[in-house]
């Protein structure tokens, strides 16, 4: 009696089975480096391109999006808005059918090169004839993995300090007391600027913005979290230990990260009651673009700005930003290409920033500026600001300052493990969990685990 | 001498013919199951003694992942939280879901409208209750402190002391019981009235009566969702993640919060380390029917079944 039954059951295991097995992935094997005759700056493209992870939402990314399909001669672009979903992107590609190109944050760029799942750009870059020299070179950097550009920069984000020059005012102190020159003044700021009626914590002294931050702080201290070529992890040189020490004893001065943590967590960072706004804090570091929305929602708010300086008094930041990069097997890379060197050309930029420059005069607002990732590009915008006033225009001066003054981690193929493990550290630290040197000991064990690992992996792929 | 039947064959019986039209009605949800469940899980078995990366063809490695699992202290540190947070979520719920479902019960006006109430909490995207739970727990300016402060309690740090995070996770647990309560709600009106008359026609109280005849009575629902809710719990992912790894905190952390599901998910989708993290979901998924066993054998003796054991 149980026969039928049994076979039936087999029937549809083994159907389903057959069904499902179509679906194994097709990735694998090397990347097919393509050539630079496959990318030809007069060719025109039909049909249409999908850009995944990039939402022309304001009219600095619409103003670009238009030129760019002008440029690709009749193809048209199809967006797929939002952030990166890096797993929709993988199965894409591991299924073979990727977008034509991906909208990606610069760090993410070394861990999909070295996995296979986009290609080198250097024939790109070739047959278009794309002039490198005008992109930020630690930018271009950041998506250089083995000898080779993975990825077209664009945008550049960097920090500046930002201070409540009321506060600053009251507590006798200046922006020179907080923008890092001198680390013991740093320290006495945050004690005298904090407010703490009853042990509540109503207003922040200084916000290190760990852990995040942590690179600058350790760079401002002379150390680079990871080496050069990318492969060795120096978490817990003496250097980074320090800079650490000194970042998390500030919120130790000030009651203790819990308490600075849960007053910055619930201020309305973006609206009219920012901390800024509401004297709730008195400086911090921070990225450029804070300084705009700083201006648009609270344009009265009493606020100084500087760069943020070395111990010796240089400026420093921290570059960051996104990229585009062609995946394997996107099925038009030739259009891809031309895309990506149209929404970073010099001329592009000028249009956006145009764009944005009327909307701020329609709306009675100046034109703060954009960080491009391309200096040429920055020049040119840099000559077309227009003020805010002393207030805004030192910012606006801060942060372009800053973009000449940048550092960045190198690409590598472990890029999120590296991450996590310092950032764990740091949380372990701040949760008071751990000793900054403990915590940045087993950091660094954990990074050059995962780095040796990734490199191994690369190696035995490219060789 | 016995008549003799000629049997039909039995593809030609009704009973066959009930079969097939059994196996056709279901046949959406089999080939559902079969592709989207079972393939999965048999494939996932497969890719836990590979090194795979989503992008690349998966390498057969044996059992390194699962000696992997033995030897990586971040595995320890998960199980341990997610196994004290199902310890202390999982009792919470079900006290506070039958204490209120017998309020419900006892309600006379409105019962409607309160049943609602404590239902509609259970619709919040877990997101939201991540995100909720942040500003609710909020050690300076949250509302859980600023009541505890009307009794003059300094509120903990919540959201950051690696002590006080999961107390949190389990009294945020708490928004969701709205489920419970309904199931509760309904195994008590199928509780015979007559046994509550008889009961205080004896002079019952009403602590006697609830745990006298209430709590035997559906004891088998409270099993059901004390099975069900350590299953969850085991599983928990989506609030504690948006609240200490994900959108609510993009960069900082809390290892008190770091549940295994959490951990799994950093290896597949944030480190694509798509072999070990298939290792990691088939030890849970052993970790969980063990415990499962476990709990049908201690509790089956507290459990009153009417007419007996099923």
């Amino acid at each position: 009696m149980r026969t039928p039954l049994v076979r039936w059951s087999v029937l549809s295991v083994s159907l389903a089975l057959a069904l499902t097995s179509c679906a194994k992935g097709t990735g694998g094997g090397a990347t097919a480096t393509p050539s630079a005759g496959q990318f030809n700056p007069s060719a025109t493209f039909q049909g249409s391109i999908s850009v995944m992870g990039f939402g022309a939402t304001d009219e600095i990314g619409s103003t670009r999006v238009d030129l760019a399909k002008k440029a690709l001669g009749g193809a048209d672009v199809k967006l797929i808005e939002g952030d990166l979903d890096i797993q929709q992107f993988l199965s894409s590609v591991a299924a073979g059918d990727p977008p034509d190109i991906i909208y990606a944050n610069r760090d993410q760029i070394g861990t999909f090169a070295s996995r296979g799942a986009i290609i080198p750009l250097t024939a790109c870059v070739e047959g278009e004839q794309i002039d490198t020299s005008m992109y930020n070179k630690n930018a271009l950097a950041q998506v250089t993995f083995g000898d080779e550009i993975w990825a077209i920069p664009e945008f550049n984000q960097v920090q500046i300090i930002m201070a409540n020059g009321d506060l600053l005012k009251q507590a006798g102190l200046t922006i020179e007391d907080v923008n890092g020159s001198d680390w013991s003044k740093v320290t006495a700021a945050a004690k005298k600027l904090v407010k703490a009626p009853g042990g509540k914590l109503k207003v922040i002294g200084y916000d290190s913005k760990l852990p995040e931050f942590l690179p600058l702080w350790a760079k401002a201290n002379g150390a680079d979290l990871l080496s050069a070529d990318g492969k060795t992890a120096q978490l817990n040189s003496p250097q980074v230990v320090k800079a650490l020490e000194f970042a998390v004893g500030i919120y130790d001065e000030q009651g203790g990260f819990a308490k600075v943590k849960a007053v910055r967590d619930s201020a309305d960072f973006f609206g009219k009651g920012n901390q800024f706004a509401k004297n709730e804090l008195g400086a911090m570091p921070m990225e450029q673009w804070y300084v705009n929305v700083l201006n648009d929602v609270s344009p009265k708010a009493p606020l100084v700005f500087d760069t943020f300086r070395t111990p010796q008094g240089e400026p420093l930041a921290y570059s960051s930003g996104s990229s585009w990069a062609i995946p394997k097997g996107a099925k038009n890379p030739g259009a891809a290409c031309r895309f990506a060197k149209t929404m970073t050309l010099v001329d592009s930029w000028k249009a956006a920033a145009q764009a944005r420059l009327d909307k701020r005069k329609e709306e009675g607002k100046p034109f703060t500026g954009v960080l491009t990732g391309n200096v040429k590009a920055d020049a040119e915008i840099e000559k077309m600001l227009t003020s805010g006033g002393a207030t805004w225009d030192a910012g606006v001066k801060a942060f372009y300052e800053a973009n000449e003054h940048t550092f960045s981690l190198p690409a590598n193929p472990a890029d999120s493990e590296f991450k996590k493990a310092w950032q764990d550290a740091v949380n372990r630290v701040l949760n008071g969990q751990d000793e900054p040197h403990a915590a940045l000991d087993k950091a660094q064990e954990d990074a050059q685990a995962a780095l040796d690992k990734a490199w191994a992996g690369w190696t035995k792929r490219t060789n | 001498m016995p008549a003799t039947h000629s049997k039909a064959p039995f593809w030609r019986s009704m009973r066959w013919r009930d079969t097939r039209a059994a196996l056709l009605f279901i046949s959406p949800w089999i080939i559902g199951f079969l592709i989207f469940t079972a393939w999965p899980v048999i494939n996932s078995a497969y890719l836990s003694l590979t090194d795979y990366d989503v992008i690349n063809d998966p390498s057969f490695v044996g059992f390194d992942n699962y000696v992997q699992l033995f030897q990586d202290p971040k595995v320890g540190l998960a199980l341990r939280n997610t196994f004290l947070f199902t310890v202390m979520s999982v009792p919470t719920q079900l006290v506070v879901s039958l204490a209120l479902a017998l309020l419900l019960n006892s309600a006379t006006k409105a019962t409607g409208f309160f049943r609602t109430a404590f239902f509609l909490p259970k619709m919040t995207p877990p997101v939201a209750i991540g995100i909720l739970l942040l500003m609710l727990f909020n050690g300076q300016n949250g509302l859980i402190n600023a009541f505890l402060g009307v009794f003059g309690i300094d509120g903990p740090a919540w959201t950051t002391d690696p002590a006080w995070v999961k107390p949190g996770l389990v009294l945020m647990s708490l928004w969701t019981v709205g489920s419970s309560i309904v199931i509760i709600l309904a195994a008590l009106r199928g509780v015979p009235q007559e046994l509550y008359d008889s009961a205080l026609v004896d002079g019952a109280g009403w602590w006697r009566r609830t745990f006298r005849i209430t709590v035997p009575l559906i004891s088998p629902t409270l099993f059901f969702l004390f099975i069900v809710d350590s299953i969850n719990a085991l599983q928990s992912f989506t609030e504690a993640y948006t609240a200490f790894f994900g959108s609510g905190n993009t960069t900082y952390s809390n290892d008190a919060a770091l549940f295994y599901a959490i951990y799994l998910f950093q290896q597949a989708f944030e480190f694509l380390h798509m072999g070990y993290a298939s290792a990691l979901a088939w030890l849970l998924f052993i970790v969980i029917m063990a415990i499962t066993g476990v709990q049908m054998l201690v509790t089956r003796r507290f459990v009153h079944y009417e007419g007996g054991q099923p």
